[in-house]
């Protein structure tokens, strides 16, 4: 098995979703078939093999580090589903 | 000939022409997605008053002599793209009700040249998918066929270009999402060079893969709308800061003396045999104006499915853990629920079961103890495959063959298994690992009726060769010409 139930709620975890048992269960059966055809990769010798990241070969776009317009307050905060007018309102952290 | 029936071009040409309004080509496709809606399916949120005023703006404008290229043009577009003020789902019960503040920065560019903003696309859930059955809202239905899937995730594009009530659309390709609906509804799509058109205001699935691209119904007007919304934004560092050519003079091009490459491994077991015949029809056709085809291999294109599907879930994961409940989108905050709440229960009830399958796989193949084993791995068989397309480049100047293994399945037929339904991206994914461009144009149909498109691949920001091969094999046939019965 490539990865167990406890995997799948560890993982879950870290992506912060609920997952009810029914979905935990069909997820472990489709991850480690997706996983187990993700083996095949394991076939091939790439030692040595740079990792690309990027297709084409981009270096760093740099602009004057000078003020611009950006979105005012009512417009960042215009879908919150909460929010005082300045900031947005999370429920309570601790 | 209905004006729903017109191509892009042709509409353009009549608008110049003043043989017709903006407001009578709004009104013919707002009456064409009426008429035909009901059975496809395909748009998400509809903006016909709003279209209907500013058709009669650019009227007004073409008066003055102000016209954009695109004065006055109805199209929809993908619901992936931001618009401002219009309702922007990207397919999501998690962005049911959210809004844009701005354009994204092609959609911007559309505007200025002068479209009207018809309405906004339906597609698989942030574009997770392959026939918009992932879609959090409905499934689209193929125009040509109603019990076949339009592809994915572009399928409301392909879907409503194919039915004639959309002009032209922008749809996304991050692993053939323009190019698989654009076979399956028999227009053209184009998937450009990775960097041609900027990212910006596009919503991110994965970041190293994503690129924006016409689904038209010719070759020359995918041509004209890459010419609109190809160029450098400085907003998305990674937009090439390369001039825009004149992409309609490389129509009339021809393919005499073109060497076009035909990849042993795309002619494989698996493939459908009436796509195999079609294809090597229209390379045929190719060879008899003056193509030559060559034999070439890219040994790894096997290893194209598990690099993508390690690629861009991680990708994925990384970008959808913006959709917390705190800033726009669903946000489910039960009594007494702590912040921790929040995060779990607007993700697990704003996500389908498709979007939580790829970020469960992504934030696996990124955690600790497998990073090596996956996204590591896959970055260094990202990197054979290019070389692949770099090799064969030396020798062709660019690569031809099937776009999907299969004409367009049935609805239902694949989504009980993910594995299947990823099988049917395998000979495009490879293009958008590598960066290339790609563009499917109407080949033909299966004997059942249902359409099989032409793939044809290129060099980074060869789009003028795609042009030139696709115009080229479009004068000679008429399956471009071709519409649904609906």
């Amino acid at each position: 098995m490539k990865i167990s139930p406890s995997e799948v709620a560890h993982v879950a975890a870290l992506a912060r979703l609920r997952l009810s048992d029914e979905m935990s269960a069909k997820l472990t059966v489709q991850l480690n078939d997706i996983l187990t055809a993700m083996d095949k990769l394991a076939q091939l010798d790439t030692s040595g093999v740079p990792s690309t990241n990027h297709a084409l070969d981009l270096s760093g776009a740099m602009r004057p580090d000078q003020a611009r317009d950006s979105l005012d307050h009512e417009q960042a905060l215009a879908n919150a589903p909460d929010s005082d007018g300045r900031s947005f309102i999370v429920p309570k952290v601790i | 000939m209905e004006l729903y029936e017109l191509s892009l071009t042709q509409a353009v040409d009549m608008l110049a022409k003043g043989e017709v309004s903006s407001l009578e080509l709004t009104q013919a496709l707002l009456g064409r997605i009426e008429d035909t809606e009901p059975q496809v399916k395909a748009y998400l949120t509809l903006t016909g008053e709003a279209a209907l005023e500013q058709a009669k703006a650019e009227d007004q404008a073409r008066a003055k002599g102000q016209a954009g290229p695109l004065g006055g043009v109805p199209a929809g577009l993908k619901d992936v793209l931001c618009t401002a003020g219009v309702r922007t789902t990207c397919g999501s019960k998690i962005l049911n009700n959210f809004v844009p503040p701005f354009d994204a920065f092609l959609v911007k560019k559309l505007k200025q040249a002068g479209m009207v903003l018809l309405g906004k696309h339906n597609m698989d859930e942030f574009a997770m998918g392959s026939s918009t059955e992932n879609s959090g809202f409905e499934a689209s239905h193929n125009p040509w066929d109603l019990a076949a899937i339009p592809g994915g995730s572009s399928g409301g594009n392909g879907g409503r270009v194919g039915a004639g009530s959309s002009l032209f659309s922008v749809g996304t390709d991050t692993g053939g999402s323009i190019r698989q609906p654009a076979s399956h509804c028999g227009v053209v799509g184009l998937k450009p060079t990775y960097g041609r058109v900027s990212r910006f205001g596009l919503v991110a699935f994965a970041s190293s893969l994503d690129q924006a691209g016409p689904i038209t119904r010719t070759v020359a007007d995918a041509a004209l709308v890459l010419s609109v919304i190809a160029g450098h934004d400085p907003a998305d560092s990674t937009s090439a800061p390369r001039p825009v050519p004149d992409y309609a003079a490389s129509l009339g091009r021809g393919v005499k003396g073109l060497k076009l490459g035909v990849p042993k491994e795309f002619f494989v077991e698996g493939l459908d045999p009436e796509v195999e015949a079609t294809v090597k029809a229209a390379m045929a056709e190719l060879t008899s104006q003056g193509a030559e085809l060559v034999q070439v291999s890219l040994p790894h294109t096997e290893y194209a499915l598990p690099v993508y599907y390690i690629i861009a879930p991680a990708e994925a994961s990384s970008n959808l853990a913006r959709y917390d409940g705190v800033k726009y989108g669903l946000s489910v905050r039960a009594e007494g629920g702590g912040l921790l709440d929040m995060y779990l229960d607007s993700r697990s009830q704003g996500f389908g079961p498709e979007v939580i399958r790829r970020v469960m796989l992504g934030t696996y193949a990124l955690s600790a103890g497998y990073y090596d084993a996956y996204y590591g791995k896959a970055g260094q068989v990202r990197t054979l495959i290019r070389r692949d397309f770099e090799a064969a480049f030396e020798k062709v100047d660019a690569i031809v063959g099937p776009v999907t293994p299969t004409p367009a399945f049935d609805i239902g037929q694949k989504v009980d298994d993910p594995l299947q339904m990823y099988l049917s991206d395998v000979f495009t994914l490879s293009t958008n690992l590598a960066g290339l461009p790609g563009i499917s144009i109407p080949a033909g149909f299966s004997k059942a009726g249902r359409p099989i498109g032409l793939q044809i691949i290129g060099p980074h920001f060869a789009e003028e060769t795609l042009f030139a091969v696709g115009h080229a094999y479009e004068q000679a046939t008429d399956h471009h010409l071709r519409r649904p019965p609906l």
